[in-house]
């Protein structure tokens, strides 16, 4: 009898538990949603609308990700590439390459802050500007792209690489024709991973990319969405547009992982149906 | 035949390269980290720095302690939130669901972790605040407003990682313990969480350290008084708020004493990653 009702009340526990974690998404989703959607106003996309209009800040952010993704996805991708095709499985340098990986995704956002701005705005002297906090936040990311990249390099079969050179073609091209092709979606899955994380990021960009509201060129300072909200809530006044961008921003980095997964899901979609 | 072989050397060369980028930016942010902060700790004192109770920088006054303090009261409380919650819903996940809930709540999870900490900050701002001054009082900028928020933003850390180590025990123990006559939620509980211990812990270290290094979400809902708190309704500040904070118009030790605070950070972080390598490696070992 005892043991029937610790079972039952083990079972509440766990039932309990799944219920606050689903309810948390919910009421995170609705209360953002719910304040912010009917906030939206015409004001908030026009070019005019001052340090309230949410305009420059999607351009910004635009910029600071392509910025990121260029630095950090060539670099991420082609390390991958070595520590799959190129070193050999396990051994000591991709052991201690793997402890460096890990320990710069596990440096939290506002130390990278720290760090660009010593070392681009001030060390460099390139001030506040998207360049700096391009850069820095394609630091921050090189972690998820270099993982991602690897694992979707380690899910190519070992025998298309060998078909590769049993048919005489150097390693090179069978690095380029045979194996990164297969595993150009779980590549790009890893892209729309950061792109989110970028996107959300705020600390990181405040010392490094500034938080002037306009469109900012290259070595201009501006601030991205993130960055916008948290000038807004800093600021004290525009309490509607905080609202309303919050919902946009929630609607942006919801969106990209939703497409990763679908990126993801193509793959294996591709994979089981080419067997 | 000679030209093809340079290239093939010279890109490999590059490939190397780039695999050595991700130590040359830990060296780097060290290097710039730590030579940043070493004036101000220099000037101040290290032990000054670290067990002073006062930060007054308009007397150059630096003393983190009430912000570790203030770091370790808000780690500690989502911890104290979100793993129960976390652990308990990787449970279910893996041994309680039907297939289809299994799909729709590991998406919710997914996009739990996906949402940026401004929007988590917003939230807390404008939900929990409020929540927390209506059934206890006071302001309700408190380290339980910050605790509730951190706690929700490491939950899709603590259930992928605890689901992943359940996922890992060997089937055969459950089917030992159904054998010897345990019901499925006994031999879940007493046989397959003490079999993935230390896999649970890596997840609680991982939510550990993303709870430590958040700054966003938390500045916006800490009341960032720089004292200590004495309890969960005293509002407190940060290691990393504090930082976020002052570092806009800091200049001199001030702005020194700021970067030094981000060395304690990362050094309370490292530790933290320290414990989880070792962990890992005990689990490997076994």
């Amino acid at each position: 009898m005892r043991r029937r009702t610790e079972a039952k009340l083990l079972r509440g526990a766990v039932y309990a538990a799944a219920g606050v974690t689903a309810g948390v998404l919910f009421l995170l989703l609705y209360t953002v949603l719910r304040r912010g959607l009917p906030r939206l106003s015409r004001e908030l996309f026009s070019w005019s609308g001052g340090s309230r209009s949410l305009l420059p800040a999607l351009v910004n952010t635009l910029s600071v990700t392509a910025l990121a993704l260029a630095v950090a996805v060539p670099v991420g991708v082609l390390a991958a590439v070595y520590l799959v095709e190129y070193a050999r499985r396990g051994n000591r340098f991709v052991r201690v390459i793997r402890a460096f990986t890990e320990t710069l995704a596990a440096i939290p956002s506002v130390v990278y802050g720290l760090f660009g701005m010593l070392l681009f705005v001030e060390r460099l002297r390139w001030g506040y500007s998207l360049l700096s906090g391009g850069l820095t936040l394609g630091v921050m990311i090189l972690p998820v792209i270099m993982r991602t990249a690897e694992e979707a390099l380690q899910a190519v079969p070992d025998a298309w690489r060998e078909g590769s050179f049993g048919l005489g073609a150097g390693k090179l091209r069978t690095v380029f024709r045979i194996v990164l092709p297969p595993a150009m979606p779980g590549i790009l899955s890893g892209v729309m991973l950061s792109a989110g994380r970028i996107v959300g990021e705020t600390t990181a960009l405040i010392y490094t990319a500034g938080t002037v509201a306009r469109v900012a060129g290259l070595w201009q300072s501006g601030r991205t969405v993130s960055v916008h909200i948290f000038a807004l809530w800093n600021e004290g006044l525009a309490q509607d547009e905080a609202y309303a961008t919050a919902a946009v921003l929630l609607v942006l980095t919801l969106g990209l992982p939703a497409l990763s997964a679908r990126l993801s899901r193509k793959r294996s979609k591709k994979e089981t149906g080419g067997r | 035949m000679k030209g093809r072989q340079r290239v093939e050397r010279l890109m490999q060369a590059v490939f190397w390269l780039c695999a050595c980028a991700a130590v040359a930016a830990v060296v780097l942010i060290c290097v710039f980290l730590f030579s940043g902060g070493a004036p101000a700790l220099r000037e101040i004192g290290v032990w000054q720095f670290l067990t002073g109770v006062r930060w007054e920088p308009g007397r150059e006054r630096f003393g983190v302690l009430p912000m570790i303090a203030g770091s370790l009261a808000v780690t500690l409380g989502a911890v104290l939130l979100g793993v129960p919650v976390g652990l308990l819903t990787a449970v279910f996940l893996r041994f309680f669901c039907p297939l289809r809930a299994r799909r729709v709540l590991g998406a919710a999870v997914g996009l739990l972790a996906g949402i940026p900490s401004v929007v988590y900050g917003f939230f807390g701002l404008t939900v929990l605040v409020p929540a927390v001054r209506r059934v206890f009082g006071g302001s309700g900028y408190s380290v339980l407003a910050v605790s509730l928020v951190l706690g929700m933003m490491i939950l899709p850390t603590v259930v992928s990682v605890s689901a992943d180590a359940l996922a890992a025990v060997e089937a055969g123990y459950y089917e030992g313990a159904r054998a010897l006559g345990a019901g499925h939620e006994r031999s879940v509980f007493r046989v397959l969480l003490p079999a993935a211990r230390s896999g649970i812990s890596a997840a609680v270290t991982l939510g550990l350290g993303r709870a430590i290094g958040e700054s966003m979400a938390v500045v916006m809902v800490a009341g960032n008084q720089a004292v200590f708190p004495h309890s969960p309704l005293d509002g407190a500040r940060t290691l990393t708020s504090n930082i976020v904070l002052e570092m806009g118009y800091a200049s001199g030790l001030h702005a020194d004493a700021l970067i030094a605070t981000g060395v304690v950070l990362f050094a309370m972080v490292m530790l933290n990653n320290l414990i989880f390598a070792l962990l890992r490696r005990r689990r490997m070992k076994k």
